[in-house]
């Protein structure tokens, strides 16, 4: 019962989880009681961060690892009547086990055997005491038996090694059960078995854990320490062995790169050995255990790791190294240890908080981002048994007198931290790491051994081919696109190619041209579970650094490891191929396959030259081949290449099927790629490095046409694999991943109409959800490029296949939308004639079904028709009509404006889009038109999201990802940026704005809860919707939205239009909205989350059948963006990234503008036409309501294509599955979340602020507050907002009106939106968000008088603080986390240090750091100006300067600065501030002006104004 | 200093060369179109905005790639250009003169400012080829064996045979004028389409190895058993049946048809005999029955020899000058044109129908017309025409030209020699693949389609060679309008 198996689309292996996790421990190592209790008060502390599911009561898992509590257990071996030897001589195992008795013994025998088989002695079991009563019901209904297993050590053995032969007890243990009949197997887990320590976890909330477990209360259950864990997962279904912590470690985050390290650890298990486990290491297969989540796996490595003989922390470094390669000041001895250590293995990839420990020493770590928050105190207990470190994903979590703390620190990016209970003391990062690299001397072994290729550029010598460039390049499959749009400009200006308006063509699979392998396949990305990374900005983090060749065993380290080759980028040219080619070095050897078929033979020759390739790669590794390299090098007439990834897929599966991958490198020298997506596919399924030649001799060819403007045919090859990178770059950092080495097989992709067998055999692992295609039509389609080639047909085309994927081509690509679409929709909207818009329908609806959409294979079963009058009317239907998020800025006034008119006619919703909204439409206009969006978006960059934006809005929406290109961030060039926009941005006229790929308050779903959380408070009548876009396990994020307190989840087609996107996102990252819908709708359903949740579909929706599908497939809501485009005159020109829209729609240039012909009228009349066709079909199908036709799956059926050749391989079973609601629930939505609103702080808040609140009367109070209080002072604001009409155009409330002296640690989120008129005073400190979005008021935040820590080099604040702040001033009296001011746009701050990224994408406001800033500071910031008092001159080398200049002060910034310090000192006291104040001759000198080079040009155009900004904050 | 190429719209404005004056060309019968200097065409490229989905190239019959073509001559390669124009075009040098541009009506700039000169472009890009000697013979390299007899060598014709001898079979065109041509050689006025280009065209397919045999009428001066021995038969006779005008002195003398007129005025430039007595319309009154293409060619060439005075009678309205909601935007737009032979002079009528010719001595003195109007019919929907009580009037004229359109192709020579199934407008039936109800006889152009466009000729030209080359050979490496052609490749075992 534990697992659920596979069914519809739904697959227990897309679940996520995340959660807060955290620790307490005696430095001295002395085990008390109260280490218990105090953990178990920080587990319930972090409650917050946990979800429940369906049932309230039952948590999705939290847990508690302890060291062995052994005076406690010998008492209770007293009572069970054995014997317990000296603590350290025994070990206890904590077990679950099957409810049914008989399976119960059976599992206890299996263990009991595996003990004596090993040599131990099993001394005999404890049921471990506990009250079910504590549980929910669904926790209860799946709860095993808890016992555990008392085993005593062997005579003669180490504490070490009789851990190790533990290990393989509960290995040989685990398999032999999960391999047996038992029914009750899946039940069976073992949760710790250690000498050291011991873990009680379960299916349960923090609160529940000490009523369940009787133990936890006993005086005499004592530890050093207790890691907790507190779990938030994306599924409901019950799982009580994924609750944390494991063996060694509690994580927070999510491994990205998990299935190449999965396959890899399976070929490195082979090659393994230890001299100390000897023989017994093969029983340890699989180290990974199969099926569990990355969490559990990561701990499965580690302890293979560690038990191997390596300490943990050499372990962790191994596993989760520092970005190391860009580090401008780390050593080179560190550096070596991790050159030296990525020949061993990859690295585990992801947001990761790791909180671990092996019984003696407890530590944390962080991913090399810092994408997760980890607090710790330091606090002196003289009295008691001595000092102890409380970490936590939150500060706060325990309440400890201030007068205590000593430190208050944070983990950051890549550090560790680590209490050594056997020393006593805290281990420094920097000293941990300095013991464990200088172990050996890994530069010299490195010296000695590896072979770097060089980074010259140059081509070398052309290779002659007896094949013209023109057939290889048909061979291949070029098109002109391929050379027009996507090599030419890369090579010219050495950037993945832009462009715009979604995608509109038909999947590969539906294609009815042959398509290129690679089109089958769709790029995965990062939503809501992990953050995408901003490639570009945070570069310091991204490589493109490999080693490829041959690993030797992973337990091992000798100088021969590093016999292997460097390559500084996976793009190789034909001259470095030429060099690795002769490579002859001792543990260096390429061999070459040829991948070439014989043409002539057909299809089924390929069949036989992959059998033969696989071959030939055995035999070469075999004769000692560490790199091989495949090559297609010699097409001709008789020979067709194989596809590339499919010889890659082909070969590294098979290798890692015969476990002998690890023993070599892959490089693939193919004419077939030229585009990102090409190689982000064969690095993704293996291939270290490719050498795409045909793209070179194109190059080459393209100059000699006078095609591209470049000096030199070498700059041109550098520029094009220089856009490859940058593409390649963008393309991991979507998904969280940041270096080429671990997306290296990782597989990070989703196929999608390819059969089992194909992917079984080439791409196993990889999802693949409506069958396809097999080997032999990949065959066919090879050949019909070569046939084309050497056919007679070339001589009547003396061009190149013109393709048409990016441009609509008679004889390229179908499209759905062709110039007979487009016109005919125009003319039926615009002459409201309903015939034109059913010839437009049977136009689309025809060609969904011959030319490529998904819902074109589905038909609705035959139903008893009603009659038309009885379906519910159109007017209602319109309803649940919204429009895209197309921002003000995206596209002009006239056309935004045009449509939220409609929208609001109607009664449907439009969408502001990232950008803001002029609160000049927040009021109807005179013609009684209200031209204000009811959706108001909130993105990542959070341009324009005040408070009076949220307050007037009925929606709120928050864009995880968008269809077109999800993952990634976006950017407004300066030059778009005019005046209006700036207005409603928050920014200034002419800079440049930048939008993160990941909202930086989201790193993971508890996040995402956080965020909803926020802006419920910000807007408590409006509704907050949660926009992603389809991709494998869509469904499972959405059920997690749905936990997380979601009212509407949007789940976008990966078709959607945009206003700019890169080519190769909008073409291969995402899914249909078909699938991804269908997933939803069928985890909600099964996960009993569906009926409190609507749901709302959108991508290419343009017809009442497409509707009806829809709705079908379990949409409550529709939306439309592309087609009501159209209706205002949009041509798909496809070129809205460029600004010269000639229809006056995606374009802010006056005169095109003027050209722009909508109306409000057409877009009604369109929605009207697509109601009564929707509810023609609802007759159709007899049904009244939609709410009846919603996940009605049943009457959908497969209509397969019998005639088309590939379309015919689909299998459409699992979306037509549908799941049976729970009892009492509906398959559409019919429930209001329940968002506990009633029980936030700020209603207390409001009641005090009372006079405030009704009469603008000044207040002022006291309040306490704790880290449980989240988003304080935010529903207040609104209020205030409300109530006052508060806003951009009707002012705002005095300065200081409400003004609360808040005392205690602040949560999540403090003072959010807060408004100015609003102050708060903190006097303590604060967690991560503090002042997101901040829209005027003004924070204070200091430690207590009490605190003996010296502020300024203590951390006071979390991360991402004034996240998005529009106005306000900040004031805190101590150092800030990581990204401090991230995209603030307009607040006024002063912080006394800030971790790494301060100042990220800032656009405008102040901030003066007086101390340390962290690494990258003022990356992409392109406005505003930051302040960084520079004591020792190391400010420079932390500094990001790709956008700003540093300077000394200049004169016309003193006043300003000045001002700030005074009031710092004035708020906070802070005698920082005032020595600089009072030595301010002397201290100027000491600051460095950062200031963007965007801005500073502006500035300096625009003098007057820059007057006028100055005097917004002197006030 | 050229500007970025998606902008290049927002910096020059739409210019063809201007035309020579009125004056000065009407003196000549020989062509007088104008070129610019190289830099100022590119310009004109460079008004392209290459659309993303572009209108132009979904208008034009053919396909041509108009952004693509554009793109070159952005670019300064006009050889590509070239090239990409004559992958969808066998003869642009043709339509870059005599086509109405389908492309520019629905070009996407087209919809607030003038189009993008595609027409001149075109003419532009095949006249360099011409001159650069980039156009030369292309025969094929292997003969297939089999023989195909076109019959008729307007552009339909010439389209189907230049194909068709590419793809290697072996072509003979039968023509029953003295030169090959059609249309092209004697109903187009020398003065739009210079007959020098047409030969150069017919040069290069000889060269190619196509053979023409000129002065044979199948089905009259040849029996239609003479195609027996040819393996297909396309037949690209042309809709020449013209439309009468059936009224009271419609017998007298003065009254021709205008392909009685118009191919007598070439012959003449050309130095060749006239077939019958000369119709000649120096210093007569002359009324041009017909307002459409052929009218406008009558009224030029009238004007050329020295009318007196031209009339250009038409019955239908005068149409918008501006699009209206009945043709929006990219629809065809039934907006009046001016052709340049109406620049050049007469008088223009509309909703005018003509009820009598009348005459002195069997010969022509004028007509009788009456103004009509034409209502929408409430029945069904479609304007029905009425006439206007007491609007009658005369007009004094010497020589009337019928330019009223054809009806279809005639139907006495090969068509009824070979009994082919007409449809029900008079045409040449044929199936989907251009085949009629005569296996191994196909049709195309206008007499299977009805009386069109060169464009449409060409195309119709292009697809029933391809057609054939399946029929004949099993498969086709031709190109077709909407594929690329992978579903026709054969892929072995």
């Amino acid at each position: 019962m534990d697992t659920i198996s596979p069914k519809g689309l739904y697959d227990s292996r897309y679940e996520h989880d995340s959660c807060g996790v955290g620790f307490v421990v005696n430095i001295k190592g002395c085990s008390t009681h109260t280490i218990i209790s105090q953990g178990i008060q920080v587990l319930e502390n972090l409650t917050h961060r946990g979800a429940t599911g369906c049932d309230p009561e039952t948590g999705d898992g939290a847990g508690m690892l302890v060291q062995i509590p052994h005076e406690f257990f010998a008492q209770e071996a007293e009572n069970l009547e054995f014997d317990l030897p000296d603590p350290g001589a025994y070990a206890v195992g904590m077990v679950f086990l099957p409810q049914k008795a008989r399976d119960r013994r059976a599992c206890m025998k299996h263990l009991e055997k595996a003990v004596a088989d090993h040599s131990q002695t099993f001394l005999g079991w404890r049921e471990v005491p506990h009250d079910s009563s504590a549980l929910g019901w669904l926790a209860r209904e799946n709860e095993p038996v808890i016992f555990q297993a008392f085993i005593k050590r062997e005579q003669g053995l180490d504490v070490e090694g009789f851990e190790r032969r533990l290990l393989v007890i509960r290995k040989v243990v685990e398999r032999t059960i999960r391999e047996s009949d038992l029914a009750g197997r899946a039940q069976f887990y073992i949760a710790s078995l250690s000498a050291r320590t011991l873990c009680y976890k379960g299916l349960m909330l923090a609160p529940q854990m000490s009523r369940y477990y009787a133990d936890l209360s006993e005086e005499r259950f004592v530890s050093a320490f207790a890691l907790v864990h507190q779990r938030y997962s994306t599924n409901t279904l019950p799982t009580w062995r994924l609750a944390q912590p494991f063996r060694f470690l509690a994580h927070n985050g999510e491994i990205n790169t998990l299935r190449g390290n999965i396959n890899m650890m399976a070929c490195r298990e082979q090659r393994i050995q230890s001299t100390l486990f000897g023989e017994d290491i093969r029983k340890l297969a699989p180290i990974l255990t199969p099926d569990v989540s990355d969490s559990a796996m990561f701990d499965n490595a580690l302890e293979m790791f560690v038990r191997g003989g390596r300490s943990i922390a050499h372990a962790m470094m191994m596993m989760i190294p520092e970005p190391w390669s860009r580090h401008e000041s780390m050593s080179d001895e560190k550096k070596a240890f991790y050159e030296y250590h990525a020949c061993l293995m990859e690295p585990w990839d992801g947001p990761a908080s790791i909180a671990f420990t092996d019984g003696i020493r407890i530590g944390a770590v962080l991913d090399r981002n810092g994408l997760r928050p980890s607090r710790y105190w330091v606090i002196e207990d003289e009295a008691g048994p001595g000092p102890y470190v409380v970490m936590a994903s939150e500060v706060g979590v325990l309440d400890v007198p201030q007068e205590k703390i000593v430190k208050k620190g944070r983990l950051e990016p890549g550090r560790m931290f680590l209490v050594d209970t056997q020393e006593g003391r805290i281990v420094a990062d920097e000293e941990l790491k300095e013991h464990v690299i200088g172990m050996r001397p890994y530069r010299s072994w490195l010296n000695r051994h590896r072979v770097t290729l060089s980074r010259d550029r140059s081509q070398g010598e052309r290779i002659r081919e007896k094949a013209s460039l023109l057939e290889r390049q048909q061979v291949f499959g070029y098109t002109q696109e391929d050379l027009d749009i996507l090599v030419a400009p890369m090579a010219e200006v050495g950037e993945d190619p832009v462009g715009s308006m979604g995608n509109d063509t038909p999947l590969a699979v539906l294609s009815e041209r042959p398509q290129l392998l690679f089109n089958y396949f769709k790029q995965l990305f990062a939503q809501v579970t992990n953050p995408p990374i901003d490639p570009i900005r945070e570069d310091i983090v991204m490589s493109l650094e490999t080693t490829i060749g041959r690993e030797r065993n992973v337990l091992d380290e000798t100088p021969g490891h590093c016999q292997q080759l460097r390559l500084l980028s996976p793009i190789v040219t034909d001259a470095q191929l030429e060099f690795i080619k002769k490579l002859d070095k001792p543990g260096i050897k390429p061999a070459v396959i040829s991948t070439l078929f014989p043409a002539k033979e057909g299809p089924r020759a390929l069949d036989t030259a992959l059998a033969r390739i696989c071959a030939e790669a055995s035999t070469a590794i075999a004769d000692g081949a560490t790199i091989l390299i495949l090559s297609d090098r010699g097409v001709d007439r008789e020979h067709a290449p194989i596809p590339s990834l499919l010889a890659t897929g082909a070969v590294h599966h098979h290798l890692v099927r015969e476990h002998s991958r690890t023993d070599c490198g892959l490089v693939v020298e193919s004419g077939e790629p030229r585009e990102v997506m090409h190689f982000a596919l064969l690095t993704g399924y293996g291939a270290g490095a490719v050498n795409p030649y045909v793209a070179f001799e194109s190059i080459y060819e393209l100059i000699l046409k006078g095609a591209l403007e470049v000096e030199s045919p070498a700059k041109a090859i550098a520029n094009y694999i220089k856009a490859i990178e940058k593409g390649l770059l963008k393309t991991m950092s979507k998904i969280g991943i940041s270096t080429q080495h671990s997306y290296r097989s990782a597989q990070i992709f989703e196929a999608v109409g390819l059969s089992a067998a194909l992917v079984e055999q080439c791409f196993t692992g990889t999802v693949s959800r409506v069958e396809g295609i097999g080997v032999a039509e990949v065959a066919r389609e090879a050949l019909m490029r070569h046939a084309m080639a050497y056919s007679g047909q070339s001589r009547h085309r003396p061009a190149l296949d013109p393709g048409g994927q990016y441009r609509w081509r008679e004889r390229g690509e179908r499209h759905q939308y062709t110039p007979e679409a487009i016109a005919l929709l125009q003319h039926a909207t615009r002459t409201n004639d309903g015939e034109k818009y059913k010839r437009f329908a049977a136009l689309i609806n025809d060609r969904a079904r011959s030319l490529g959409m998904l819902r074109g294979l589905l038909k609705f079963k035959e139903r008893k028709p009603i009659p038309l009058k009885r379906v519910e009317p159109a007017s209602e239907i319109v309803k649940r009509f919204c429009t895209g998020a197309m921002s003000f800025g995206s596209i002009s006034k006239e056309a935004h404006e045009t449509i939220a008119i409609a929208m609001n006619r109607l009664g449907g919703r439009s969408n502001t889009g990232e950008g803001g909204e002029d609160p000049q439409r927040f009021k109807r206009d005179h013609h009684g038109d209200l031209r204000r969006s009811a959706i108001k978006q909130v993105a990542s960059g959070r341009f324009g999201v005040t408070n009076e934006y949220l307050v007037n809005s009925d929606e709120l929406q928050i864009k995880m990802a968008q269809g077109a290109k999800p993952g990634e961030g976006g950017q407004l060039p300066g030059h778009k940026v005019f005046d209006e926009i700036a207005k409603v941005r928050y920014s200034m006229p002419g800079v440049e704005l930048i939008s993160p790929p990941p909202h930086h308050d989201i790193y993971s779903i508890e996040d995402l809860a956080q965020l909803i959380h926020d802006l419920k408070n910000a807007n408590v009548h409006g509704n907050v919707s949660v926009k992603l876009v389809a991709e494998v396990g869509v469904g499972t994020i959405a059920a997690g939205v749905s936990k997380g307190k979601a009212d509407l989840v949007l789940i976008s087609g990966h078709d959607g239009g945009t206003g700019a996107s890169p080519l190769s996102s909008i073409k291969h990252a995402g899914l249909p909205w078909e699938l991804g819908l269908a997933e939803t709708q069928q985890v909600l359903v099964e996960n009993n989350l569906r009926s409190r949740i609507r749901v709302q579909t959108d991508g290419q929706l343009k017809t009442g059948r497409d509707l009806a599908i829809a709705a079908l497939l379990g949409a409550d809501e529709f939306g439309f963006a592309t087609a009501p485009l159209i209706v205002c005159g949009c041509v798909m020109m496809r070129k809205c990234h460029l600004n010269t829209c000639p229809v006056g729609i995606a374009t802010q240039d006056p005169e095109l503008r003027r050209k722009y012909s909508g109306r409000p009228e057409y877009l009604v009349n369109y929605f009207h036409f697509v109601a009564e066709d929707l509810r023609a079909i609802m007759a159709q199908l007899g049904f009244r309501t939609l709410d009846q036709m919603v996940g009605r799956a049943d009457i959908l059926e497969f209509d397969p294509l019998p005639e088309h050749w590939k379309a015919r391989t689909l299998d459409f079973s699992g979306v037509l599955a549908v799941p049976k609601p729970w009892k009492g629930e509906t398959r559409y939505h019919s429930k209001r979340q329940d968002h506990g609103i009633e029980k936030a702080l700020d209603h207390v808040i409001m009641e005090r602020a009372y006079p405030a609140v009704e009469y603008k009367a000044p207040v002022r109070f006291e309040q306490r507050i704790r880290n449980i209080h989240r988003t304080v002072g935010t529903m207040l604001s609104s209020e205030l907002t409300r109530r006052h009409t508060l806003g951009m155009y009707t002012g705002s409330l005095a300065e200081d009106t409400v003004w609360i002296d808040c005392k205690g640690c602040a949560g999540q989120s403090f003072g959010a939106f807060a408004v100015k008129g609003v102050t708060l005073n903190i006097e303590g400190e604060a967690n991560d968000y503090l002042g997101k979005g901040l829209s005027g008021a003004k924070i204070i935040v200091k430690a207590p008088p009490e605190c003996p820590c010296v502020p300024e080099q203590n951390i006071l604040i979390g991360n991402v603080a004034l996240y998005g702040a529009t106005s306000g001033e900040c004031y805190c009296r101590g150092v800030a986390g990581e990204r401090f001011c991230v995209r603030n746009s307009g607040a006024w701050a002063v912080v006394e240090g800030v971790g790494d990224h301060g100042c990220e994408y800032m656009t405008g406001g102040r901030v003066a750091v007086l101390g340390k800033t962290g690494r990258n500071f003022a990356a992409g910031m392109s406005g505003g100006i930051a302040f960084v008092y520079d004591e020792d001159g190391t400010f420079p080398a932390h500094c990001n300067r790709g956008m700003v200049d540093l300077a000394p002060l200049h004169r016309d910034s003193l006043p300003e600065l000045r001002s700030m310090l005074e009031r710092h000192v004035k708020y906070t006291g802070s005698p920082v501030a005032e020595g600089i104040l009072k030595n301010w001759h002397d201290a100027q000198g000491k600051f460095v002006r950062v200031m963007p080079r965007d801005y500073a040009r502006v500035l300096a155009q625009r003098k007057g104004s820059q007057a006028a900004e100055i005097v917004h904050v002197a006030k | 200093m050229w500007p970025n190429k998606e902008k290049g719209f927002m910096a020059f404005r739409r210019e063809v060369p201007p035309n020579p004056p009125v004056g000065e060309r009407v003196k000549s019968f020989e062509e007088f179109i104008q070129s610019f200097p190289e830099d100022k065409t590119r310009e004109q490229a460079y008004r392209c905005m290459n659309c993303g989905v572009p209108f132009c190239h979904w208008a034009c019959p053919l396909g041509n790639q108009v952004p693509d073509f554009n793109d070159a001559l952005k670019n300064g390669n006009w050889r590509e250009a070239l090239a990409i124009l004559h992958s969808t075009n066998n003869f642009p040098e043709f339509t870059g003169r005599v086509c109405p541009a389908l492309c520019e009506a629905s070009c996407v700039l087209g919809m607030h400012e003038p189009a993008v000169a595609i027409e001149y472009l075109e003419r532009e890009i095949a006249d360099r080829g011409w001159r650069e000697g980039w156009i030369r013979p292309e025969p094929p390299e292997v003969r297939s064996g089999k023989s195909v007899a076109v019959v008729g060598s307007g552009p339909a014709g010439l389209a189907a045979a230049q194909q068709l001898n590419r793809a290697g079979h072996t072509v003979t065109v039968f023509e029953r004028d003295d030169e090959p041509g059609g249309l092209l050689m004697y109903g187009i006025p020398n003065f739009k389409l210079d007959k020098g280009i047409v030969r150069r065209r017919v040069d290069q397919l000889k060269a190619e190895g196509v053979e023409f045999r000129c002065g044979v009428f199948v089905g009259k001066n040849v029996p239609a058993s003479a195609l027996d021995e040819y393996d297909a038969v396309l037949l690209t006779v042309g809709s020449t049946e013209a439309r009468k005008l059936d009224i009271p002195g419609s017998d007298l003398a003065g009254i021709h048809l205008a392909m009685d007129f118009l191919p007598q005025q070439t012959r003449r430039l050309l130095n060749k005999e006239l077939p019958g007595p000369p119709i000649a319309a120096a210093g007569k009154n002359v009324v041009v029955i017909g307002g459409g293409d052929t009218g406008s060619d009558c009224v030029g060439t009238a004007l050329r020899q020295g009318a007196k005075q031209v009339y250009s009678l038409e019955i239908l309205p005068r149409p918008p000058a501006q699009r209206d909601d009945t043709m929006l935007w990219p629809s065809w737009p039934f907006i009046l044109r001016t052709s340049s032979s109406h620049e050049e002079g007469g008088v223009r009528e509309w909703s005018v129908l003509t009820k009598e010719f009348l005459g002195a001595n069997g010969k022509l003195t004028g007509l009788r017309g009456v103004q009509v109007e034409w209502p929408k019919d409430p029945e069904t929907g479609r304007p029905a025409m009425r006439e206007i009580p007491d609007s009658e009037f005369t007009i004094a004229c010497e020589l009337v030209l019928l330019a009223m359109g054809f009806l279809h192709p005639e139907h006495g020579a090969v068509i009824g020699s070979l009994g082919l199934e007409l449809d029900d407008r008079g045409n040449i039936k044929t199936n989907a693949g251009y085949q009629t109800s005569r296996e191994g006889v196909f049709a195309a152009g206008d007499g299977r389609r009805g009386q069109s466009l060169v464009v449409w000729a060409i195309q119709e030209g292009r697809e029933a060679a391809r057609c054939i080359d399946v029929a004949l050979t099993g498969s086709s490496d031709l190109p077709s309008r909407d594929s690329y052609g992978y579903e026709a490749v054969d892929i072995g075992a």
